[in-house]
């Protein structure tokens, strides 16, 4: 996606096309000629699979929006429409569901394989910081669409989600009656709701675009974090990684479909089947899933105020990974110590994910507390400071050394010396 | 490297396993039996005489003081459904007087029921359905197998997603309607209420609605509770899950093709990447291509 494009036109239309608007070249170099390194394993499939969902999640949102009303008193009623007289509306609106499930399942396992591989460091730090846009964007498309079908769930969790900016001192009620547009959840709030629902996945599309240029500009990270060498050291994107890709989310894709097909309703919650009513609050209120760690944050800081700060602050300093881990080794796999603590802190996260479905009372309110704790305090202390006292294990010298052994690198690196510079950027 | 890297993970994940039962909360209602519904399973299917019987539960009893507001007469003659004939969903749905209005003189007028007229209303309004309930509104039918859930065990989180049992509102519904007995000694149950093993707190407003022999099946069926639960609720899964059949069919067709073809693009990829593993495979020199 940047530079000059290797991309020769073939017949006389495409050179005049290609002369004016230089698009066939650009995708060309973006997703046929593209140097990938060689030894990227299935955990660098992810990020198609994300272009696959989001792609997916605007196709199916766009039919459902052409049989739903964002009006209080027809918006349930519209969705058991879609789901009773539509034709294979219920298969929309549950790939919609499940949909948003296996976006936020790609995404975490995008993020994860970040976090192990250290791809966030120099010189990907604008590459990731793309990302956790992306990742916000996410969670707030993905909370505005569960209000939309207005179930119990839906109106109470916009409720409590929306009280939280009622914490910020001063202006926090003025704040929350405006994004409500009235003195309570309601008619006004799920139309813009709506509107903002549909508007978010093409900004997260604008962003997307962005965080592949950036991703063009260095390369992809791989699993031994060393970075490209020489031009023996990478594949065209096509047709090695096209078809890896293309294998993965086919795969992601049964997953999808057993979820769909089989238990569509499994990450759903059984009250948002029932129509919202402000006078009846349910007894248990929950978030959906992939909000579970950051809502358990929320409640474990007894202060509304302080609470708050720990949600927003525990994505917010993902942001700032690049500069808070200071080893200059990447890949997890030549750093035992930081590893471990690395599993640690997934086991964290998924704690925290399972403080946040339960009641906040006893235990659960301790280990959240705990929780919260380390999650700071992993980020905070343990990253900048093992940085300084960790001793990497021995790393190969480069990407073909890591998968063809010494032997075959060297072999390998003759012709790479005679290839001049190596086009490592597309 | 792989294989330790995965112990290690499992190590933690289960470490902290290990620490949450701690968390697990107290149930203090019974959990409800697991019954063996036709449509349960990757391959389940309603079974037609048996909504058809629930159905006339339904209209005999519980229509009395549930509405159903989603569906109309012409909905049980839907394939994947009840399956009644037109016929007889037109002469069912003739059966009852229906308002319409207003007519060229601007007056509403009655007319029989026609197959596209929604089910009728046990009540004019909420606070009709309420006074005549004790205060309690009935809930509405359409939706109901899937507004009411199980709390699964601690650990259910991590089972949960392989198993394709969704029915867990069928079997607390069918619990619920044999769940009444006698209030025991120490609960003291307000007045207007009725004691029901199921029901969270146990105090609910429905009176027992059925008893043995209170409907009368043609087909031979036992007229019992139970049978009578079983069929009432298998009808209400229909009703809150009209297109079940047609999505678990669809299912097997969409995995089956999608298994085939990712083997298919499996056999391509490890054909495009051969020898590009090991050392004894010539790295290709794509600077030629
Ligand atoms: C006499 C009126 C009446 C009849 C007949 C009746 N119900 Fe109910 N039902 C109620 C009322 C009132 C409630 C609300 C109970 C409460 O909230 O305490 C209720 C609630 C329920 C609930 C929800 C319980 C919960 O978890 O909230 C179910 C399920 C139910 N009824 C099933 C049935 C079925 C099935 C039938 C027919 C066999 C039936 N009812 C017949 C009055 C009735
Ligand atoms: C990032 C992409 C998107 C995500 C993560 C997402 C997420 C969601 C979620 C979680 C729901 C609630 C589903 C339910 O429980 O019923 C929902 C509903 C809905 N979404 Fe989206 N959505 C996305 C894109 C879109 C787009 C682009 C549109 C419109 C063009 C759209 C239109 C709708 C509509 C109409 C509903 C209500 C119908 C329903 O609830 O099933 N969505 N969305």
């Amino acid at each position: 996606m940047s530079g000059p494009s290797t991309y020769v036109p073939q017949n006389g239309f495409l050179r005049w096309f290609e002369s004016r608007l230089p698009i066939i070249g650009l995708v060309h170099s973006s997703f046929i000629a593209f140097p990938n390194p060689r030894n990227l394993n299935y955990f660098w499939t992810f990020g198609g699979i994300l272009a696959f969902m989001l792609i997916e999640q605007i196709v199916t949102g766009l039919v459902l929006a052409m049989h739903y009303t964002p009006e209080s008193s027809m918006a349930f009623a519209s969705v058991e429409h879609i789901m009773r007289d539509v034709n294979y509306g219920w298969l929309l609106r549950y790939l919609h569901a499940n949909g948003a499930t296996m976006f936020f399942i790609a995404v975490y396992i995008h993020i994860a394989r970040n976090l192990y591989y250290g791809s966030y460091k120099a010189p990907r730090e604008i590459l990731f910081i793309l990302g956790v846009i992306i990742f916000l964007l996410m969670m707030a498309t993905a909370f505005m669409g569960y209000v939309l079908p207005w179930g119990q769930m839906s109106f109470w969790g916009a409720k409590v989600i929306t009280s939280l900016f009622s914490a910020i001192p001063f202006v926090g009620d003025s704040i929350t009656t405006w994004l409500w547009g009235g003195y309570s959840v309601g008619n006004a709030t799920l139309n813009r709701f709506f509107a903002l629902h549909y508007l978010m996945p093409f900004m997260i599309l604008g962003v997307v675009v962005l965080h592949i240029w950036a991703l063009h500009i260095p390369g992809s990270n791989n699993p031994v974090g060393v970075e490209v060498k020489s031009q023996k050291d990478t594949l065209p994107f096509h047709p090695y990684f096209t078809v890896k890709d293309a294998f993965s989310l086919v795969c992601f894709m049964v997953v999808f479909a057993y979820f769909v097909f089989y238990a569509p309703n499994y990450f759903g919650h059984s009250d948002n089947y029932i129509e919202a009513n402000p006078l009846v609050t349910p007894a248990h209120i929950v978030p959906e899933w992939y909000f579970l760690p950051y809502y358990a944050m929320l409640r474990a800081v007894p202060s509304k105020l302080g609470g708050v700060c720990a949600l927003f602050g525990s994505i917010l300093l993902l942001a700032f990974l690049p500069w808070l881990d200071t080893s200059r080794v990447r890949s997890s796999n030549f750093r035992p110590v930081y590893r471990a603590f690395l599993f640690l802190f997934f086991a964290t996260v998924i704690g925290l994910g399972y403080c946040g479905s339960q009641e906040p009372v006893g235990s659960v309110v301790v280990w959240s507390e705990i929780l919260t704790a380390w999650y700071f305090i992993h980020l905070l202390i343990v990253l900048p400071l093992l940085g300084f006292f960790e001793t990497p294990r021995k790393m190969p010298a480069s990407i073909t050394e890591a998968v063809l052994g010494p032997k075959g690198a060297s072999a390998a690196m003759v012709g790479a010396r005679a290839a001049a510079e190596p086009s490592v950027k597309g | 490297m792989t294989f330790r890297t995965t112990m290690a993970f499992r190590l933690v994940l289960l470490a902290g396993l290990a620490a949450s039962p701690a968390l697990a909360q107290e149930n203090e209602n019974p959990l409800p039996e697991k019954q063996a519904w036709s449509f349960a399973g990757p391959l389940g299917k309603y079974n037609t005489a048996q909504l058809q019987r629930g159905y006339q539960v339904y209209r005999e009893v519980c229509s009395n003081c549930h509405s159903m507001h989603f569906l109309s007469f012409r909905n049980l003659s839907d394939a994947g459904g009840p399956s009644f004939s037109d016929g007889q969903v037109k002469a069912l749905a003739a059966s009852y007087k229906v308002q319409d209005g207003p007519n060229d003189s601007g007056d509403m007028f009655e007319r029989a029921g026609r197959a596209s007229d929604p089910f009728p209303q046990p009540f004019a309004n909420e606070q009709a359905a309420r006074a005549a309930n004790g205060g309690a509104l009935p809930p509405d039918m359409s939706v109901l197998a899937k507004a009411r859930d199980i709390e699964g065990a601690w650990y259910s989180f991590l089972l949960g997603p392989f198993s394709t049992y969704q029915e867990q509102g069928v079997d607390y519904i069918h619990a619920l309607l044999n769940g009444y007995s006698e209030t025991p000694k120490g609960f003291t149950l307000p007045s207007g209420k009725y004691y029901n093993e199921y029901f969270p707190g146990h105090a609910i407003s429905m009176p027992k609605p059925l008893n043995d022999g209170q409907v009368d099946y043609s087909d031979g069926s036992p007229k019992t509770v139970d049978q009578y639960a079983h069929d009432v609720s298998a009808f209400l899964a229909w009703t809150s899950e009209p297109k079940l059949n047609q999505r678990k069919n669809m299912g097997f067709n969409a995995i089956v093709f999608l298994i085939v073809f990712a083997s298919l693009l499996y056999a391509v990829k490890r054909r495009i990447w051969a020898g590009l593993h090991d050392v004894s495979g010539t790295p290709i020199d794509h600077a030629a291509e």
